[in-house]
């Protein structure tokens, strides 16, 4: 396996210590951009890393951050660790075990934004993690790696956890806001974006917790190091969600660039059945699904590639089924997720969702004829009309399923399981 | 300050507008309709129902100079991205090209109808909105004819759902498209209402004590695009096709609202027309689109059976019913050579047309006149010529003194809230907190009899300490560019308030600014017309009514209720020898009168009002008079005829004739040009309800605005300033204060408002009831009108410690703040 | 009242946010208050709101938004099995169901002596680790994962008889 840069804890069980992480050079990263740089010289090494969002978007982060609205204060940084997406579960794995690397990570990123309060929005069901985490933050609190000039400098940061209380569409970073606002978690309109109206109206970086966790190290080894791993536009590793029908489900850090085979085969050990993968969810429930065919199964894992073959790397939540599965029932359990899920903002995805669900579900059942074609219209009726990605999540299971899997959809899927 | 223009074509109409419009008013400005359910002109753009999606094309720019790329023929390169947007939020650019009405956005937009009308019931047969429901409307103009989706697949919901007695909601009508909720979150600062659950379980919903604790609620209804929202007095009541509109005049308070009244002939009144509902008309300058819920509901009095409908004359010390003839013939007999020994009273509850014929009486017969309501000022109110409270900006002021407009007049306090946030300054004065403060940049809040030294204060900088809030506000208020002063009489003797208003005028004269636009003293007068009685040269009695009444042998009194007020002043009118009552009701005063005359309501008759920002409104007949009941200024005049005073009885509109001739200020003042109205935006009514709801376009006149310019010699000159601090009388002070839904008599009788009207009551601070020994719920006994009165007590941490607030018309007539009468406080 | 017996907590949390951003504390105020009552009762939305500087209804409108929340009593513990696509496919939704029969309960319901409720949730990010269910107790969420029918009934047994957090 290579070199681990996020789950390094599964070598060394000690980082999950605030002195275990320190012996292992642990907020050196931090130290150095406080101490030894400006804020525009993190912003430019982040750049040069070639470090790309995590959450999702693959937006190049560096760029993200250069985006701040110049001259405005406060500014304000959130680590979106609401980690809902079906089949994603690497963000909780960090936390919990390797919570001061994405903590660092908070700090470096606050610092290059010149904010002097970060929040981490929790999803409400870590509850047993944000108690463990308010503990490493006052441990940092009490080491002086928080609080009033740090390291000597004049800048001043404290993180802050905030609970969510239940709901998907507040990994939407704009929802996300409106949460930690105190409002109701629908996604706001773009523009402006965060970077120039954000948490209370100011600039504010959002980032999921994968990305931050990356940033000690870009810190302290450097940008053409980190590019040493991963591919010319991806660079990097990237912790793979591993679930469904694999021998041994969980989460893989490989280099972006790895294929599907070595992920599911050679780490996950393959289908538990030993049937052949019929279908890969490369993104979670958010996914165009990918048939198991040998050119899918080669296909690189990086944000470019999957885009040519038709889906997105997303999160990196990739599900995996056998061929006992039958797309139907696949459609049926995902739009009851995002017909659970949606906001109720705007009409095509509240209104979709809930008429998706009811015609997967006669079609599950062995529904009458024509409801595949209306189930496809409706979900292609969404697309591109949305408020925000959600609603268009929701359709690209339904029209990837039913027009790459025929054959399931044929005799309306009776018999699925 | 004009912002740049854009220039853009939409639908290959070329179109410029402001910079910062957005593409849906552009597209209306070009005469597009893109239709909208979540839109609305008057709330922050969400784009939540995603129905306004467009194509917009746009010019291609070289990478290299940010100069547009055209083609041979000079044209810019468009580029179209392929997707459609939403026209609600985008800000338009120079150089588009939209299209509403390509083959994409037409197919974007019926999928989008259909996606609505999935949980939708489709009872349109059966819904108040039927007739003028913007969903059933867009449905017709852009949805699919018929839905994909299983009408036995549709939510079941509740369809009778009260939000509280005034608003019902339809949860199965209801398209989620938070109208309702921005508005009272956004517009009136009242969120009451909000959604519960989410996704397809999305509904309205009200956790407040009372249910929709709003008292701007019935407008929710108005821009509500489907029928989920209605009014519990027209739901069920009427089709929107078989109503008759007449426009009108709130009659409720002096900021003016227009209104129409909607009515319809019912078999159960003999054919009559009877009223359904009461909607706002458009009037930009005065109300917008909204009205408050007493002027909506507040109409009940017009039809209710306690009415006076025949005159009535005294009989062996009863009045008994009879007829015009004769009551006038005992008006000739009682008031026989009634000369200066006549006392005349009217209510600023009448039109000016009232007013007018009512004065030209007494000034023929020589009496006294007297205009019932005692606040000081009306001779020097007024505002610069334009004057707009919708047009103040952040350059200026706006300083409230000594009223709660929430409750006095809702719409100024929505006009002013508006105001500051566009960042005008609002300074409010008083003596106990009200809602404006916190729109409020200063709140001086000062104590009783103080009201003198923080106005020296405020108009003087320098004065207050340096660096303290006031000191701040007066430097604020001498920076502004316009400034406009509104005050009433909260907590003030009638010395303080004349001095107040005079002190303010002579601010405004030597600043320089009466008489420019924006700026100018504004009265928050208690009726609808007392500007107008003031313009008309009625004058509140110099010492009071009852010195005004000493000597006297007659008295003609329209339009007010003295007695009623102040049960104290009865046995002055017993004393006398004919008293003739003009009225709606047979209230405490006519009730001791020789003759009582009765007068038509404001639905029924014609005539104008002219509110506090002095603006003349024409209002029109709406339903026929009930009974005998004649117009004010006709029953005038037939008194008159009695007594051999012939006045104007031929109409309304002859009357403000006479008044144009005789008051210089209205010599501009026709029916005619009142009538004026010009275009406004936002559009509403008509067929694009869709866009600004149901309020109604106003077709029938804006009416007219009489500027005020004050000189120094308008004015007295200033007291002493020993004079303006008057001394805080000793102990428990009571204070009248007004509430929104009291018990005045044209709001009494309205069964749909009777739970929310302010019950008699004291309002005592928690440490005052404390050292008083008084519980929440306890009584206080006051030595009242020769007896001992028992007022419940409630307890509030608003109110100052000292002070006792009373409600106006909730039983203790009380004009200026006055030493608690304590008998005794006993825990019941 | 919330502020008579928690006076300290709530000025931490109230403290974890910008002086003028009081709004922000609602949510943890409303753990707060489903802490004390099991549910977000009408009067702990009035006292929520008057504490952060809201309206009732605006409180009340997150209860219904955000699942966590309760807005009236239920079980006092809810065991959440997450059934979405990744857990089911690993008998996700056999495990609630054979766990509801041993229960006597269909999904979604509270055993008769009130103390459990099996409810069916969406993903619990631990897709690795199923079936897996998240015990909403009195004090707090915990996770459970890796779980047979057995495991989660031995639970519910010393839940039965310990209380606490099992």
């Amino acid at each position: 396996m290579a070199e681990l840069l996020l789950l390094r804890h599964r070598e060394r069980p000690e980082l999950g210590e605030l002195d275990g992480y320190q012996a292992q050079g642990g907020f050196d990263g931090l130290r150095k951009a406080v101490t030894t740089m400006t804020p525009a010289e993190v912003i430019d090494l982040v750049k040069a890393s070639g470090l790309r969002g995590r959450g999702g978007a693959g937006f190049p982060t560096g760029v993200k951050w250069s985006f701040l609205s110049p001259g405005v204060f406060p500014r304000y940084v959130v680590a979106n660790a609401d980690e809902s997406e079906p089949g994603t579960f690497k963000d909780r794995e960090l936390m919990e075990r390797n919570p001061y690397q994405f903590l660092e990570g908070v700090a470096i990123c606050a610092y290059a934004a010149q904010a002097n309060l970060a929040y981490v929005y929790c999803r409400g069901e870590f509850w047993d993690l944000a108690y463990r985490l308010e503990e490493n933050l006052q441990a940092m609190r009490r080491a002086g790696l928080l609080g009033e000039r740090m390291f000597g400098s004049a800048y001043n940061l404290d993180i802050r956890l905030h609970l969510g209380a239940g709901a998907y569409i507040c990994g939407e970073e704009t929802a996300l806001l409106e949460s930690l606002e105190g409002k109701l978690g629908q996604p706001r309109l773009r523009p402006p974006f965060p970077a120039a109206v954000g948490l209370y109206g100011k600039p504010t970086v959002v980032n999921n917790v994968e990305t931050l966790a990356n940033l000690p190290l870009i810190l302290t080894r450097g940008a053409d190091w980190y590019r040493g791993f991963g591919t010319e536009k991806s660079p990097g590793t990237k912790i793979f969600s591993l679930s469904g029908h694999v021998a041994r489900p969980g989460n893989y850090e490989l280099p972006l660039g790895t294929t599907f085979r070595e992920l599911i085969f050679t780490h996950g050990g393959g289908t538990p059945s030993g049937m052949a993968v019929k279908a890969i969810m490369p993104a979670g429930a958010s996914s165009s699904i990918l048939p198991g065919t040998d050119a899918v199964l080669d296909t690189p894992m990086d944000y470019e590639s999957l885009a040519a073959v038709g889906s997105a790397l997303g999160s990196a939540s990739v599900i995996v089924m056998d061929a006992s599965v039958n797309l139907t029932w696949v459609l049926r359990k995902t739009n009851e997720f995002f017909k659970h899920e949606s906001c109720g903002k705007c009409t095509p995805c509240r209104e979709g969702t809930y008429w998706m669900l009811h015609v997967s579900e006669r079609i599950q059942s062995g529904g009458a004829d024509g409801e595949v074609k209306l189930l496809r219209s409706v979900a292609a009726g969404m697309q591109g009309k949305c408020l925000c990605a959600l609603g268009e999540f929701a359709t690209m299971p339904v029209v990837t399923g039913i027009d790459r899997f025929p054959d399931d959809f044929q005799s309306n899927g009776r018999g699925g399981r | 300050m004009t912002a740049a223009q854009v220039r853009l074509t939409i639908d290959g109409m070329p179109v410029a507008v402001p910079a910062g419009t957005l593409l849906v008013d552009a597209a209306k400005q070009a005469g597009s309709n893109v239709p909208v359910f979540c839109y609305h002109p008057k709330l922050d753009p969400v784009g939540m129902c995603r129905m306004c999606l467009v194509e917009i094309g746009r010019p291609q720019r070289d990478r290299a100079t940010g100069e547009w790329v055209r083609d041979p023929n000079g044209q810019p390169v468009l580029s179209f991205s392929g997707k459609l947007e939403t026209a609600c939020t985008t800000p338009v650019e120079d150089g588009w090209v939209v299209r509403s009405a390509s083959e994409l956005a037409i197919e974007g937009r019926r999928q989008i109808v259909e996606y609505l009308l999935t949980s939708h019931p489709l009872d349109c047969p059966v819904c108040d909105k039927g007739g003028e429901c913007p969903l059933q409307n867009l449905t017709m103009a852009h949805g699919p004819g018929k839905s994909r989706f299983l009408f036995d697949d549709k939510i079941r919901l509740d369809k009778h759902l009260p939000l509280g007695e005034l608003i019902f909601l339809d949860r199965e009508r209801c398209i989620q498209c938070g109208r309702c909720v921005r508005f009272q979150e956004e517009v009136v600062d009242d969120a009451v209402i909000g959604f519960f659950e989410r996704g397809r379980k999305l509904e309205i919903v009200t956790f407040s004590e009372p249910g929709f604790d709003s008292i701007f609620s019935g407008n929710t209804t108005d821009i509500c695009p489907v029928g989920a929202l209605t009014t519990a007095d027209f739901r069920f009541g009427a089709r929107p096709w078989e109503m008759n509109a007449a426009a009108s005049i709130c009659p409720h308070c002096a900021v003016g609202c227009n209104l129409m009244v909607n009515s319809r002939r019912e078999a159960k009144s003999g054919g009559n027309l009877v009223v359904k509902r009461v909607m706002p008309r458009q009037n930009e300058r005065v109300n917008e689109i909204w009205i408050c819920d007493k002027g909506r509901f507040g109409y009940a009095f017009g039809s209710s059976p306690e009415r006076l409908t025949r005159p009535m004359v005294r009989r062996d010390g009863t009045l008994v019913k009879t007829t015009w003839d004769e009551a006038l013939a005992a008006v000739a007999a009682g008031m026989r050579g009634a000369g200066k020994d006549l006392l005349g009273i009217a209510g600023g509850r009448a039109s000016n047309e009232d007013l007018f014929n009512f004065r030209a009486l007494l000034d023929r017969l020589d009496g006294l006149l007297v205009l019932d309501e005692p606040m000081p000022g009306g001779e020097w109110t007024g505002l610069g010529p334009g004057s707009d409270l919708g047009r103040l900006g952040p350059a200026d002021a706006v300083v409230v003194a000594a009223c709660d407009l929430h409750a006095e007049a809702p719409i100024w306090w929505l006009r002013l809230k508006q105001a500051a946030e566009r960042g005008t300054t609002v300074i409010t004065l008083n003596l106990r907190p009200t809602r404006l403060d916190k729109h409020a940049a200063y709140c001086l809040q000062h104590g009783l009899g103080e009201s003198g030294d923080t106005v020296l204060a405020l108009q003087h900088p320098g004065r207050a300490p340096a660096g303290s809030r006031l000191q701040a506000a007066a430097d604020a208020l001498a920076a502004a560019e316009n400034v406009i002063v509104f005050y009433g009489r909260e907590g003030l003797s009638a010395v303080e308030c004349q001095a107040l208003a005079a002190g303010w005028g002579r601010w405004l004269v030597k600043t320089s600014r009466s008489g420019k636009t924006n700026n100018g003293l504004v009265a928050v007068w208690p009726r609808s017309n007392t500007q107008g009685a003031w313009d008309l040269g009625l004058r509140p009695a110099a010492d009071g009514l009852l010195q005004a009444l000493d000597g006297k042998r007659f008295a003609y009194l329209m339009a007010c209720d003295p007695v009623g007020d102040d049960p104290k002043l009865a046995e002055a009118f017993r004393q006398l020898e004919f008293v003739v009552v003009q009225e709606l009701f047979l209230t405490p005063t006519a009730g001791l009168a020789d003759v009582v005359l009765p007068a038509q309501a404001f639905l029924e008759r014609d005539g104008t009002l002219t509110s506090g920002e002095r603006r003349v409104q024409r209002f029109y007949p709406g339903v026929p008079a009930l009974g005998d009941a004649r117009p004010d200024w006709q029953a005038v005049a037939s008194v008159g005829e009695a007594l051999g005073v012939p006045l104007e009885s031929r109409s309304a509109a002859a009357i403000m004739l006479a008044i144009q001739a005789a008051i210089p200020d209205y010599a501009e003042v026709s029916y005619q040009a009142l009538a004026q109205s010009t275009e406004q935006w936002p559009p509403v009514g008509g067929a694009d309800m869709y866009f600004g709801g149901t309020a109604y376009k106003n077709h029938q006149g804006l009416g007219a605005q009489l500027p005020r310019q004050l000189l120094a010699e308008h004015l007295p000159a200033e007291p002493p300033t020993s004079l303006l601090r008057q001394p805080r009388p000793a102990g428990l002070t009571l204070v009248p204060v007004a509430r929104l839904y009291d018990q005045g008599i044209t709001l009494r009788p309205s069964t749909l408002l009777k739970d929310r009207l302010a019950t008699a009551g004291i309002e005592l601070n928690p440490q005052d009831a404390e050292q008083l020994g008084l519980a929440h719920g306890a009584v206080l006994g006051l030595v009242w009108a020769g007896g001992t009165q028992e007022i419940p007590v409630q307890l509030s941490a608003d109110v100052p410690p000292g002070l006792a607030l009373v409600p106006r018309s909730s039983g203790l007539k009380l004009d200026e703040p006055m030493a608690a009468p304590l008998a005794r406080a006993e825990v019941r | 009242m919330l502020i008579e017996k928690y006076p300290q907590e709530i000025e931490r949390i109230l403290a974890n946010y910008p002086p003028d951003q009081r709004r922000s504390a609602v949510m943890p105020l409303l753990y707060l208050a489903q802490r004390e009552e099991g549910y977000v009762t009408r009067a702990a939305m009035e006292e929520v709101a008057a504490l952060v500087g809201l309206e009732a209804t605006q409180v009340g409108s997150l209860v219904g938004f955000y699942t966590l929340y309760r807005d009236e009593p239920s079980g006092t513990y809810h065991i959440q099995v997450c059934t979405d696509l990744p857990c089911a496919l690993q008998g996700a939704e056999a495990f609630a169901e054979d766990l509801c029969r041993n229960l006597g309960i269909r999904l979604g319901e509270t055993t008769p002596d009130g103390a459990v409720t099996v409810e069916a949730v969406m993903c619990l990010a631990g897709c690795d680790r199923a079936p897996l269910f998240q015990l909403q107790a009195p004090d707090g969420i915990h996770y459970h994962e890796n779980q047979t029918v057995e495991s989660a009934l031995e639970l519910i047994k010393h839940l039965r008889r310990e209380g606490g957090r099992g």
